[in-house]
């Protein structure tokens, strides 16, 4: 049961543990794709239910997810070895005009965890960058973050630019301010309220596409 | 101790429903009820409303002082709703917020620069947001020099140095605390004001979390808050800290405080 042992040290927080039992699990020749999905994904997703259901906070989600990282970090060169695919491409960052970050990179972390490449590009990023990261990374879900009411409106901005370039690639949007209605009225495939939800809206897209 | 009143945001439904509805009653009921808590202006934000903000923002400044012989604090990212709320207001309005930020702040010093409004600094400039408290006195340094070289008196000046939330860096309460102790010291005359929910944000008992730094942050200086005054636990923990902190000659409020109820919850 060391599968079972490493999912147990990515939600008790141990990550020397953790490192070590991978490499236990490397040596066994354990096949690295299923120390990825059954120890460390599925540790993640366990996180993220505890998140939503209220059972864990925002610091234990951060703590998790830096466990994670470090026994991901064992694993990168074989992942790169074996050709290991990430689970989708995903190009984030918050809009033109702000400057608020939080709630971005915690999303980041979640969707890092559940085995996405994420590329972040940061705060108070305009149309032109986005599009231009979106077909350099062939994104499949393109996720835009704004804090305030103003500026949440540059939203459909970057929406439509990357329509209008033809890009083929679902658009996920979240914030404070932002409502499901609002979500829609400007043409967003998705919208999230949290960290944890994010990372199924956006698994969703990217298995209907 | 200064308050700010935050219940007419429209970020809380009720209040969105009432601006919607154009329910004046409600937001009457909402302004008396603060400033009878001991609320020294009231603050009202239209923000949710895209395209409408001006003239809601507007219906409540009207609203609020009919109902209460209070100022208003205008709080708006957008200047043309500020200055349309402006034009019906009745004495000293306080603006929530000008920053660093380039655009922000050159689109808010004309609507302050040689008026005797109040103004709150926001600690944030094109570079980000700060992290520690030195971050928190370069900007605040910078912002209070520029509205001071515009006519802007030092105690107009109300600098909010960012709560940003602890569960995501577990010191981000103790830099906050200690940009309050260096702006206070640093800038005698200036005052400093925040806002409390930020800080507990990702964590369960929010309330308390809020409660207890709100009284830490009057030790160290805080003279102002934006904060819900109908909290009567928060209340009469902000008036303790007050006497606690030195700046209650002979504990007047603390015993007027007492005297009227005000320490029961």
């Amino acid at each position: 049961m060391s599968l079972q042992d490493i999912y147990e040290s990515v939600l008790t927080f141990k990550a020397d543990n953790l490192v070590e039992l991978i490499r236990k699990e490397i040596a066994k020749g354990t096949a690295v794709s299923d120390i990825l999905q059954e120890g460390l994904i599925r540790a993640m997703d366990e996180v993220g239910r505890r998140f939503a259901e209220g059972e864990f906070f925002v610091p234990e989600m951060l703590r998790s997810a830096k466990t994670m990282k470090a026994g991901l970090e064992v694993l990168k060169p074989l992942l790169i070895k074996t050709n290991t695919k990430a689970a989708g491409n995903i190009v984030i960052g918050t809009v033109k005009g702000d400057l608020h970050d939080i709630g971005k990179n915690l999303v980041i972390i979640m969707l890092e965890g559940a085995g996405f490449k994420v590329v972040d590009l940061g705060i108070d990023v305009d149309n032109e960058t986005f599009v231009r990261a979106a077909e350099e990374n062939k994104a499949d879900v393109v996720c835009l973050s704004a804090l305030l009411s103003t500026t949440i409106q540059a939203m459909k901005g970057v929406i439509d630019a990357i329509r209008k370039e033809g890009l083929n690639c679902k658009m996920v949007v979240g914030g404070a301010p932002v409502t499901p209605d609002f979500a829609q009225e400007i043409g967003a495939d998705g919208y999230s309220e949290d960290a944890a939800r994010a990372v199924d809206i956006v698994r969703t897209l990217v298995e209907r596409q | 101790m200064l308050i700010v009143g935050e219940l007419i945001n429209a970020s809380r439904s009720s209040v969105a429903e009432a601006i919607k509805s154009q329910n004046a009653g409600m937001i009457e009921n909402l302004a008396k009820d603060q400033y009878e808590a001991g609320a020294g202006f009231i603050d009202v934000n239209a923000g949710i409303f895209a395209g409408k903000e001006a003239d809601y923002l507007q219906w409540l400044v009207e609203n609020v002082q009919a109902a209460v012989d209070a100022p208003c604090c205008i709080d708006s990212p957008d200047p043309r709703a500020v200055e349309k709320a402006l034009s019906v207001h009745k004495g000293t309005a306080m603006i929530n917020s000008i920053s660093l930020e380039k655009e922000r702040f050159n689109t808010y010093l004309p609507l302050i620069a040689g008026t005797g409004l109040k103004v709150v600094a926001l600690c944030m400039s094109d570079k980000g947001m700060p992290k520690t408290s030195d971050d928190r006195l370069i900007i605040a340094d910078e912002l209070i020099n520029a509205l001071v070289r515009n006519n802007v008196p030092l105690n107009n000046i109300y600098v909010d140095p960012l709560v940003q939330p602890i569960a995501t860096e577990g010191n981000y309460g103790a830099e906050f605390l200690n940009a309050v102790e260096k702006i206070m010291t640093g800038f005698k005359g200036v005052h400093t004001i925040c806002g409390l929910s930020n800080i507990s944000y990702g964590l369960p008992k929010r309330r308390l979390l809020n409660r207890i730094f709100a009284v830490m942050a009057v030790a160290k200086g805080l003279d102002s808050l934006i904060i819900n005054p109908l909290d009567k636990e928060l209340m009469a923990n902000l008036i303790a800290a007050g006497t606690l902190g030195g700046r209650d000659e002979f504990c007047e409020n603390y015993l007027d405080a007492f005297r009227s109820q005000k320490l029961e919850f």
